[in-house]
């Protein structure tokens, strides 16, 4: 196997540099046939593994490849840790980087970086591979800022379009925020354990867990909470969990295949395996599991609403991101790491798909991405129409589709959650969920119903040019659509309730919702329907999806209405709750007005000016006083010597 | 009687007279030298005036090794008072100030 967990790695990031490095030897064709195979191997070797792992019955493998340093007794490997989590997250990632390949072929082909980005969703997907199946920390930091890295070079593909150049730098920086947050995690794991290894940090967590430390003296606090909390924070940034979740909207800057690829299906549930990885340590700390719990549930419901105020086709499903995101760690932290994962999954494959229908739009519609300009377009692009319809179905948790079986279950896991306490954190938790239901429910089919149905509010010259997109555009929409639809029938039951996860997943026997909800709710995936129209959950789904139509298809009017009627509520919604401008004017604007004064007053005025110069000024100064005394003339030394020697002989005489 | 306080005093005032001709010379490079060399001599008389005063021979044996020393030193100043006059035609103390800062 070992031979196999190098190639699914290195398949990727060979493709990489061929298409980078010898682009323009190779060609167009070269680029994408290279990267392709690449991870087209992977894909096949990592569903092989899946394969092995669950019906070969194979165990779970952590094997170290290479030492790269050792000291202090700390050692710092690249090695894989194999288990069914890393399974399934190698599978989900190669096969939608695969579909993102293959669909970038009719994305990009009149653009001139064409190699370039085939070299970068390669990089990106080795990066990823590297994070998901990293056996140490200072692996998963590696990973962890490769994708960041290549997130950056992506967003900011299109590099000589400012807005561009802006959402990537801010991405960056608020991504270093999180990774802040998480390299002191890390740090504080070795400080307690003093390995960065999994296997003997989670062997030693109990450790952990028995300490306190005082980081303000006087306060102390339990470290296993600060530890975890401190991985959330690196989690919250790449995950884009409130409040640093500002990046993630304007990476929409970048071209639509990385906005399917990345900031949908895989690099943003880079936090969420995570956290599912250190679930051993998470279990530890009720307090930051409490902390994650919030910050999931204020992330599902907000950003959800601000999903029903964009105008943009892509920020639309942007919101939705974060909004589901969101609903993936309250699953966290609710102990059903299992829930987080699966919902992970089937979010992967209907939100890439959900992206790449939105590319599929804008490449018919000339790269126009207003909804304002759209609709009617059901009837020029048929199967873009209908595999949108499966991802939007999926997304709202429509009876049998994919995302029916993991949110429906999400939800009833969260409600189960009452270790939480009765208290304001697990009402917080629920009634997010709950209510961000209707909300997914009323943006997803605003979008729908905006482009593909209604009046057709495009010009004449893009409408005279509107068809279906090529095969390579509408073959991994179908590939997609199809798990979507389908995938959550056979692997609900297996991944959440029958311990799919083994050993790889750790839940507190206090914690464990799924099983409970395994023993009262789960009936098979039958059961599921009948249970499913007793909940809220469904209702408020459907409520949503009528809403939207009746608000948007119906009576055209009223939005405009309502919009004048609460201008308050909307400008909160249409300012996204001003955190752009917190962020800009004032920590961005602050921390330079900051940098100016230390600069001016700090460096130029007190360091140079007075310390530096003023040394030099002072001793010129002096010596200018000094000189005075120098006359050259041999009498005045020998008096001044004289006087010295007498006040030096009155001294000894006097004084001693 | 004489006794050890009148050599004393007047070596002192040999030596203060030394130091006065050092100080209040303007003119004469050679005077200067002189000054030294009497400078030299008051202190002789000290050693010698201990020298008796407390029986030690040591003392005057002291002021040999000081006039011969003293002797040399005349020696190699008048030398260097020579190539000074070459060099500047003059040996005015007033006109030496190259040493100013």
């Amino acid at each position: 196997m070992y031979t196999y967990y190098l190639t699914i790695v290195l398949a990727p990031l060979a493709a990489a540099v061929v298409a980078g490095l010898f682009g323009y030897k190779i060609g167009r064709a070269g680029a994408h046939w290279v990267t392709i195979v690449g991870v087209g191997v992977s894909c096949l070797l990592s569903m092989l593994v899946l394969y092995n792992m669950f019906w070969g019955g194979a165990p779970a493998e952590n094997i170290s490849v290479y030492t790269w340093a050792v000291t202090d007794g700390l050692r710092m490997e690249v090695g894989f840790l194999v288990d069914r989590l890393t399974a399934l997250m190698m599978c989900v990632v190669t096969f939608v980087s695969l579909m993102v390949h293959i669909y970038t072929i009719g994305y990009m082909h009149e653009d001139p970086g064409y190699q370039r980005f085939f070299s970068y969703i390669s990089l990106f997907t080795f990066s990823m591979l590297m994070l998901v199946m990293s056996n140490n920390f200072l692996q998963l930091f590696f990973g962890w800022e490769a994708v960041g890295l290549v997130s950056y070079l992506l967003i900011g593909f299109w590099f000589k379009r400012e807005s561009a150049i802006f959402a990537n730098l801010k991405a960056f920086l608020v991504n270093r925020v999180g990774d802040f947050g998480f390299i002191l995690g890390i740090s504080g794991v070795v400080m307690f354990t003093g390995s960065l290894d999994y296997a003997t940090v989670f062997a030693g967590a109990e450790g952990i867990a028995a300490q306190n430390i005082e980081v303000f003296s006087g306060t102390p606090w339990n470290a296993m909470t600060l530890v975890c909390i401190l991985l959330f924070i690196g989690a919250m940034g790449k995950s884009a969990q409130a409040p640093l979740h500002v990046w993630l909207p304007d990476s929409m800057e970048g071209p639509t295949p990385i906005s399917a690829l990345i900031h949908a299906a895989t690099m943003v549930t880079a936090g969420i395996f995570m956290v599912a990885r250190m679930s051993p340590l998470f279990e530890l700390s009720t307090t930051a599991l409490a902390v994650v719990i919030v910050i999931g549930a204020v992330t599902a419901f907000f950003m959800g609403m601000l999903g029903i105020v964009q105008n943009d086709i892509k920020r639309v499903i942007a919101y939705s991101t974060l909004s589901q995101l969101g609903y993936m760690t309250v699953a966290l932290g609710a102990s059903a790491y299992s829930a987080a994962i699966f919902h992970l999954m089937t979010h992967a494959f209907f939100k890439a798909l959900l992206f790449l229908a939105a590319g599929s739009v804008i490449i018919a519609m000339h790269h126009e991405q207003d909804i304002r300009k759209m609709g009617g377009v059901r009837k020029y692009m048929p199967i873009t129409y209908w595999t949108a319809l499966v991802g939007s179905l999926a997304l709202i948790g429509f009876p049998g589709s994919s995302g029916f079986f993991s949110k429906d279950l999400l939800i009833e896991a969260v409600k189960e959650s009452h270790w939480h306490g009765q208290g304001a954190v697990y009402w917080i938790a629920y009634l997010s969920v709950l209510l961000g239901v209707f909300v997914t429910a009323l943006y997803s089919f605003r979008l729908f119903f905006l482009v593909f149905h209604g009046e057709e509010r495009m010009d004449a010259e893009t409408k005279s040019h509107l068809h279906e997109t090529p095969l390579v555009v509408t073959v991994p929409l179908i590939l997609l659509a199809i798990p979507s639809a389908v995938i959550g029938w056979f692997t609900a039951g297996p991944v959440l309730f029958e311990n799919y996860f083994g050993a790889s997943i750790y839940v507190d026997s206090a914690h464990d919702v799924l099983t409970h909800i395994g023993e009262t709710v789960w009936h098979g995936s039958l059961g599921l329907f009948t249970h499913a129209v007793l909940t809220p959950v469904f209702w408020l789904a459907a409520a949503g999806a009528f809403t939207a139509w009746y608000l948007y298809l119906k009576r055209p009017d009223i939005p405009e209405t309502i919009k004048r009627r609460v201008s308050g509520l909307y400008n909160l919604l249409d300012r996204k709750y001003y955190f752009d401008d917190l962020y800009i004017k004032g920590f961005a604007a602050g921390g330079r007005s900051l940098g100016q004064f230390l600069w001016q007053k700090g460096d130029q005025l007190v360091i140079d000016g007075m310390m530096v110069n003023g040394t030099a000024r002072s001793v010129g100064r002096l010596a200018g006083v000094m000189r005075h005394i120098q006359t050259g003339y041999l009498y005045t030394y020998a008096f001044a010597m004289i006087i010295g020697l007498t006040i030096l002989l009155g001294w000894l005489i006097w004084f001693r | 009687m004489i006794g050890l306080q009148h050599y004393l005093v007047v070596s002192a005032m040999l030596f203060v007279l030394s130091l006065a001709g050092i100080v209040v010379n303007r003119r004469n490079l050679i005077l200067l030298l002189m000054c030294i060399e009497l400078m030299l001599l008051a202190v002789n008389f000290n050693f010698i005036a201990f020298s008796r005063y407390l029986g030690d021979e040591t003392g005057q044996v002291f002021v040999f090794f000081i006039l011969t020393v003293a002797a040399a030193e005349a020696a190699i100043g008048l030398a260097i008072l020579v190539v000074l006059f070459r060099n500047r035609r003059s040996i005015a103390v007033q006109e030496l100030n190259t040493l100013k800062g």
